[in-house]
């Protein structure tokens, strides 16, 4: 057990932070979200910091786990705007590696890498959140090509994306499981309609997206025609691998700011408390995910206490936006340029309603724990 | 970064799992000639040589089995004296010794050692009296050093892991129970209300081991954050081991209200770890001091 970095760690932690010394600069930090991300995300891409993970063959770097982790934790210290291909990164490209052909590798990795083309995830409909198998999206074989009909909805980045990993039902006498397709869909097909989704915070971090008759190349299904829930299964295993680090990181961020408005605006006994309490979860959780890390780097496989990461992260996330809010005061009610801090703390606090519903919500992650990890009989 | 135990590590870890687990009540003698205490100590001293990282695996294992002896207050006292001595030890905070009838001597704050003479009290649990030291008791000139400072790190963070080692037997036994017991005709694990408190104290659980484990090493290397890490640590680990008692309790319904149940024994253990050296609240202001101050 040595819970320092390796020389090695080190060495890639300080020139990284270097590097993020050196590039980010203030416009980037608080620039426009979608020019500032891809500014940072070429940046990133040239330096050879994205896909640090990736394989070589597929244009990685190869690097350990642990780098990854570095890496996000520095992004967080830096408070660096979010990499526009955290879901081509993340999701589509692990899938593409693991089920796609030679042609759909060479033809969609490298833009991946590069950031060149954005991605988003068509998988949750209305009636198919938590219950993917609920898909009703339809994909109707015609010749060459799916003529795909149908809405999906909570997609990030869909108003700025080129393609999209859609989950489809390809059998229409299908239930469930079976008869599920899996492809990519370039976003610019005639019939591919997209609308903001208006959220909670005012804001449309998410939209809608309508497939009308969109017609989409048999080439583009990955895995097996009717094999889509295991493709999808390792897209969201992938979602789950890292993200610990990614939240824990943010959770600093967010943690870091919350210190400094009590030390500005002060803190009362009970709000001392509380303050504690977040900060003590924090270094709990930080060092579950090392836990999780160095079990995955021995032996390939995340240790099931990582498990419970994302569900803990949600629930800290929404008491810290809350505490915050408690030290603003009434104050906290302004929204617009009076609002302290341009009402970043009020977005936040909003915005974290979100956080035990989106990529699993806190009731399946802890039916997931119950069952998989405690092995308690299935509720259904 | 590695965070992860040795193989020899995970070895004295089975040993103790199934020596403690089949003798809680052995006498502290027993663990002496199993080398089990002093393990941190260096070999020079007459110790084990080893790191406090192998102590706090005994601990955890000594609270999951609700050892009965002085163990953990004679292991963190032992790495205090110049020379390793045979006598079992205990120490004085807030005004209690924990086990006074059962050991020989006693540290005080003020770094004095004194004859373990006093008074025991009834206590809620049973298994870990506490007492009041006579003020009239011998002074030993036994050699202590350097300060109080590093036996009170030693002793939160042992408080920690073993509050660990009672989440874990807590959590264990009420998975035990609901995957067997059945009512309107389902085993009661299966009903969500049932599962959902227990998938909390996984979670919990499980972030207690880390914070628990990451004090025990900030300890074992004497790293700077020490005072910080044991503070977070005792307070986190010790609310996780009473909630997953009360949650066992509740999973266990009536039987886990009974005398006659093993879990009161955990929970009482619990509610003392969380007690002893201060409740949660008290280091978590330690904690908002070195953050807002």
């Amino acid at each position: 057990m040595d819970l320092r970095d390796t020389q090695q760690e080190a060495a890639f932690r300080a020139e990284l932070r270097a590097w993020v010394e050196r590039t980010l600069t203030d416009e980037m930090r608080n620039g426009r979200f979608e020019d500032a991300g891809r500014e940072w995300s070429r940046k990133l891409h040239e330096a050879g910091y994205a896909g640090l993970t990736w394989p070589k063959e597929y244009g990685g770097t190869a690097a350990p786990y642990s780098y990854q982790a570095i890496f996000l934790e520095e992004m967080a210290r830096a408070q660096a705007p979010p990499h526009l291909g955290v879901i081509g990164l993340g999701m589509a490209g692990p899938t593409i590696m693991a089920h796609g052909t030679e042609e759909q590798k060479a033809r969609h990795l490298e833009k991946i890498l590069s950031t060149e083309e954005i991605w988003c995830q068509g998988f949750s409909e209305p009636g198919a959140g938590s219950d993917l198998s609920a898909v009703r999206t339809s994909a109707r074989e015609n010749g060459d090509s799916f003529v795909v009909n149908g809405q999906k909805v909570w997609s990030s980045f869909a108003h700025i994306a080129d393609w999209c990993i859609l989950v489809t039902r390809s059998d229409p006498q299908s239930e469930r499981h079976a008869g599920l397709t899996y492809m990519v869909v370039d976003m610019r097909a005639p019939g591919v309609e997209v609308r903001p989704l208006r959220q909670i915070t005012g804001e449309a971090e998410f939209n809608e997206i309508f497939f009308n008759d969109v017609e989409v190349p048999k080439e583009n299904v990955l895995g097996e025609v009717g094999g889509g829930w295991q493709v999808a299964m390792t897209t969201l295993l992938h979602e789950r691998g890292t993200l610990g680090f990614a939240l824990t990181a943010g959770l600093e961020s967010q943690l870091g700011k919350l210190i400094e408005l009590a030390k500005e605006r002060g803190a009362n006994a009970v709000q001392r408390d509380a303050i504690a309490r977040e900060w003590i979860g924090l270094q709990a959780l930080r060092y579950t995910n090392y836990r999780s890390l160095t079990a995955l780097m021995k032996t390939g496989i995340p240790g099931p206490e990582g498990s419970g990461a994302k569900l803990y992260w949600s629930e800290a996330n929404q008491r810290v936006t809350k505490i915050a809010l408690e030290l603003l005061g009434p104050e906290s009610q302004l929204m617009g340029p009076d609002a302290p801090y341009g009402g970043y703390w009020q977005h936040q606090q909003l915005r974290s309603r979100g956080n035990t519903i989106e990529a699993g919500t806190s009731e399946i992650l802890r039916n997931i724990i119950a069952e998989r990890v405690l092995g308690l009989p299935r509720s259904r | 970064m590695d965070f992860s135990f040795t193989q020899e590590q995970e070895e004295l870890r089975r040993e103790a799992r199934g020596f403690l687990g089949a003798n809680p009540e052995a006498p502290l003698s027993a663990l002496r000639e199993l080398g089990w205490l002093g393990v941190s100590v260096p070999e020079e001293r007459g110790g084990g040589g080893l790191s406090f990282i192998e102590e706090a695996i005994l601990f955890e294992e000594a609270g999951r089995a609700l050892y009965a002896g002085p163990f953990l207050t004679t292991a963190v006292v032992l790495p205090a004296l110049d020379e390793l001595d045979e006598r079992s030890w205990s120490v004085e905070l807030d005004g209690l010794v924990p086990y006074l009838a059962d050991v020989d001597c006693v540290l005080t704050e003020g770094m004095e050692v004194v004859e373990a003479s006093g008074e025991p009290l009834p206590t809620m649990d049973e298994t870990r009296p506490l007492g009041r030291l006579d003020q009239s008791g011998e002074t030993f000139s036994v050699a202590v050093s350097p300060g109080f400072e590093p036996v009170r790190l030693r002793l939160l963070a042992a408080l920690a892991v073993e509050a660990v080692g009672v989440a874990q037997k807590a959590l264990d036994l009420a998975v035990e129970y609901v995957s067997q017991r059945e009512q309107f005709g389902r085993k009661i694990g299966s009903y969500q209300a049932v599962a959902h408190p227990l998938a909390d104290t996984y979670v919990e659980t499980e972030l207690a081991r880390s914070a628990a484990y990451w004090a025990a090493w900030c300890v074992a290397e004497e790293d700077e954050r020490a005072p910080v890490a044991v503070a977070s640590a005792k307070s986190f680990a010790a609310e996780a081991a009473v909630a997953a008692c009360e949650r066992s309790i509740q999973a266990h319904g009536g039987i886990g209200f009974t005398w006659e149940h093993v879990l009161h024994r955990y929970y009482k253990r619990a509610q003392w770890l969380d007690a002893f050296g201060g409740h949660a609240s008290r280091h978590r202001e330690t904690v908002a001091a070195s953050l807002l101050d």
